[in-house]
């Protein structure tokens, strides 16, 4: 186990020094380093704010079903088969028909992939039919539900990267979490207020008429003004929506001296618009935003040119924030905040401090332990202790892995278990060398005889960090991360560099007195 | 072969010792439970730094109980000045929840900043808890597997009763000081379980190779000898490691603290642990030198 080729030496210095070139990438400041490499901070260690973000599935789902409810009445009636008793109960849709038309009902949604779509993938159809007391219960599959999530994650993964990056800070992180989740790490934002909001509201825009008549075919809801606080009855007919919005900008209206936000429609949208107010002079215009009626103008002209103010008693701020909502578009379903980390900078930076500070004090205290102990043999144990960490950090900036606080306690707690299997070593050659004479058997076999042991040992904890990593969340992941990367750069140090320096070291002074305190 | 240290003669003292500690154990884990923190409760977490000397822990205090905020826990937290205020949130879908709070908080204090907010919903907090304990249970049954797959079972027996007694002692210590249980302490218990078995590990790999040797030394004695020739590892490996955990606890910070002070426990416990309880579940099964040939067959 003492010999080493020249090229084994070679290959060694040249491994460490790559490793110990890229930890040097994280000291120097200087844009023109070709390697920009760094080992990226944790929120916690930075500053920032994590959000993770649901999306709420349910009023999809239901409006899918009433779709879907609509779809299969006109479906049976245009093949002619009766059915009735049309209801939309929780999460399905009710309907009977005949009883000697139950077996054919069946059939057809088993069958026909019109009514019923067959997903390939899932090796599954969209829906479940079941006829209990002769009512037909359609429900969504598990794949149907999963169709919709992932679709509906799409489309919202999008809309809150938009959202996200309009606000301009820096460098955000937004990554699908599950089925069903989005994970939004917001690096340097100490103050996540804005991005809540703003996250928070779907930003469906519709403009509809106010109308007195109740009864008119699309139906009508009482919805309440946000500018005057009274209800109104506004139609259920859309005249155009967010989606035939390109534009939307805030802007100071000077004949009334207050801020608006004027858009911009796309060419059918415009069509529309103009139509609308061609036919609806006089009427009164509601601005309709996630349910809530901002502003209900009275249409006094007509607006042909596509492009229109809204006003609503806004602040600059309020303005910006709603053309920034419309802009982005609407989210498809809401999204509830089921978690919300936020460290200030301040906070992050004493974290840095400390953490830095205990690694110093962690570090100095196991170098004088183990100069104490071994001596000479503690020495070089202490030199593989230093490159050892240089590896570490060199690692960490290659993957450009995450530090974080407990991250940091990782580092020193390999500090302190990187030296035992030099310890082990250490012990098993003192014993050797009470039994043998020949200095150089007696490293050797502490070598061989230890690694065993060794191996055990580092095994076992590297388990429990890999399954910290699997199931560890947040910080606490980046403590698995430099505790397997440590043991990993330990066992390299201790079986290249330590064994090489110890074995320089004895061959060199074969024949003198060498012994290991 | 001559040992220096009698470990052996104290086998059933300690057991005894640790049997009775670990019924307390499991007796406070039951009937006091562990003080969880928010990311498995649920609830928010304020750490509040205020510039105002003046300020005492009770006008904090005072400030967030008329904010009406439900299970209010106002603490002290590292530095003067420093607070954490934790409670529980009926709307977590406030957006504006941290806004309005602030506001309202402003007429009661002043010279104060959220150094940290943490707001964790019941779904997330129940998938936490959920995690770590998955965790922690894969991580006993892996070290059980890889451990039967390098050793004999009884090796194995002896270094998972070696581990359940740390961890279940670790955390009882939690239990009766009320210390909080976080994501950080779910990472020091397997870090813990690592640990644990590492030092066991040391000492069975010799008792193994002694085994071999000495067909003639009983367990009872082997396992002795086994523990002198590596007790110069343990104690400085147990050093080494609790020099590197004692700076963190005394410079790492306020938030690494319950982390730290687990690890300590932990690794206090996992060093006696692998001496006085994994080797006596050796000497209970009547390991010999017949056990290894028998596995090899």
């Amino acid at each position: 186990m003492l010999y080493f080729s020249r090229l084994k030496i070679i290959s060694i210095i040249v491994f460490c020094f790559s490793l110990i070139f890229f930890s040097i990438s994280n000291f120097i400041n200087n844009e023109d380093f070709f390697l920009k490499k760094k080992v990226n901070l944790g929120l916690d260690l930075q500053g920032g704010s994590y959000l993770l973000l649901e999306v709420d599935k349910n009023p999809v789902i239901n409006q899918t079903l009433q779709s879907k409810l609509t779809q299969v009445r006109n479906y049976f009636k245009k093949k002619e088969i009766k059915t009735f008793d049309y209801k939309l109960g929780k999460q399905k849709v009710l309907f009977k028909s005949d009883t000697n038309d139950q077996e054919k009902i069946l059939e057809l949604f088993k069958n026909d992939n019109e009514l019923n779509p067959y997903f390939d993938v899932y090796k599954s159809n969209q829906y479940n039919v079941d006829l209990i007391d002769n009512i037909f219960e359609l429900t969504l599959t598990k794949y149907g539900i999963i169709e919709i999530e992932q679709s509906l994650l799409d489309q919202a993964i999008e809309i809150v990267r938009k959202r996200v990056d309009e606000v301009g800070t820096n460098e955000p992180s937004i990554t699908k979490s599950g089925s069903n989740r989005i994970a939004v790490e917001l690096p340097g934002l100490d103050n996540p207020d804005r991005i809540k909001s703003l996250l928070g509201k779907t930003a469906n825009l519709t403009f509809r008429f106010v109308t007195q008549n109740t009864d008119a075919s699309f139906g009508s809801e009482k919805l309440k003004n946000l500018d005057t606080g009274e209800e109104l009855n506004v139609s259920k007919r859309i005249i155009i929506s967010g989606d035939n919005l390109i534009d939307a900008k805030p802007q100071m209206d000077n004949i009334n001296n207050e801020t608006v936000v004027s858009f911009t429609l796309d060419r059918l949208g415009a069509r529309k618009f103009g139509r609308a107010t061609k036919n609806g002079i006089g009427k009164q215009l509601a601005i309709v935003l996630d349910n809530q009626v901002i502003s209900a103008p009275v249409i006094r002209d007509i607006i042909a040119s596509g492009s229109g103010q809204i006003s609503g008693g806004f602040t600059f701020q309020s303005a910006t924030d709603l053309a920034l909502l419309l802009r982005s578009g609407a989210l498809p379903a809401p999204l509830n905040i089921i978690e919300e980390r936020t460290v200030g900078p301040d906070l992050g930076e004493d974290s840095i401090k400390a953490g830095v500070l205990s690694l110093i004090i962690g570090f100095i205290l196991v170098i004088l332990y183990m100069i104490y102990k071994y001596r000479l043999f503690g020495l070089i144990s202490n030199f593989a202790l230093i490159i050892n960490l240089f590896m570490l950090l060199g690692f960490l900036t290659i993957f450009e892995a995450t530090l974080t606080l407990p991250g940091i306690a990782g580092i020193i707690l390999t500090v302190g278990m990187a030296v035992d299997a030099n310890v082990l070593i250490f012990e098993r050659i003192k014993e050797e060398l009470k039994k043998e004479k020949n200095k150089v058997i007696a490293f050797d076999n502490g070598y061989t005889l230890s690694r065993t042991a060794i191996l055990d040992a580092n095994i076992t904890t590297i388990i429990a960090a890999l399954i910290l990593f699997v199931f560890g969340s947040g910080p606490v992941k980046g403590f698995s991360v430099t505790l397997s990367i440590g043991i990993l750069t330990t066992l390299f140090s201790v079986y290249y560099i330590a064994r090489l320096l110890t074995s320089l070291y004895v061959i060199k002074n074969k024949n003198n007195e060498v012994t290991i305190k | 072969m001559t040992s220096k240290y009698f470990f052996n003669k104290y086998y059933n003292l300690s057991n005894i010792i640790s049997l009775i500690l670990f019924i307390i154990s499991i007796f406070f884990l039951i009937f006091k439970g562990l003080n969880y923190g928010v990311d498995f409760k649920g609830g928010t977490l304020i750490e509040l730094r205020s510039d105002n000397t003046n300020y005492k822990t009770e006008d904090i205090r005072g400030a967030f109980n008329k904010l009406n905020l439900d299970d209010l826990s106002v603490k002290k937290f590292g530095a003067e000045g420093d607070y954490v205020i934790k409670f529980k949130r009926s709307d977590l879908n406030e957006p504006d929840f941290i806004k309005n709070l602030k506001n309202d908080l402003d007429n009661y204090l002043e010279d104060y900043n959220f150094r940290r907010v943490e707001n964790v919903g019941p779904k997330v907090s129940t998938e936490l808890l959920q995690d770590g304990v998955t965790a922690i249970a894969i991580a006993l049954a892996a070290m059980l597997i890889y451990i039967w797959f390098r050793f004999e079972w009884q090796f194995s027996i002896g270094a998972i009763i070696a581990i359940f007694h740390d961890v279940i002692i670790t955390l009882g210590i939690f239990s009766l000081l009320s210390l909080e249980i976080n994501l950080s302490i779910v990472a020091a218990v397997l870090t813990i379980v690592g640990y644990s078995m590492n030092d066991t590990v040391v000492i069975f790999d010799r008792v193994r190779e002694n085994l071999k040797k000495y067909a003639d030394i009983k367990i009872f004695d082997l396992t002795n000898l086994s523990i002198n020739e590596t007790l110069s590892r343990t104690l400085i490996t147990s050093v080494t490691t609790l020099l590197a955990l004692l700076s963190i606890f005394f410079f790492g910070g306020e938030i690494l603290k319950g982390f730290s002070f687990a690890m300590i426990l932990g690794v206090i416990l996992g060093t006696y642990s692998s001496i006085f309880i994994a080797n006596p579940v050796l000497v209970y099964f009547k390991v010999s030198q017949k056990t290894l040939i028998k596995e090899e067959n």
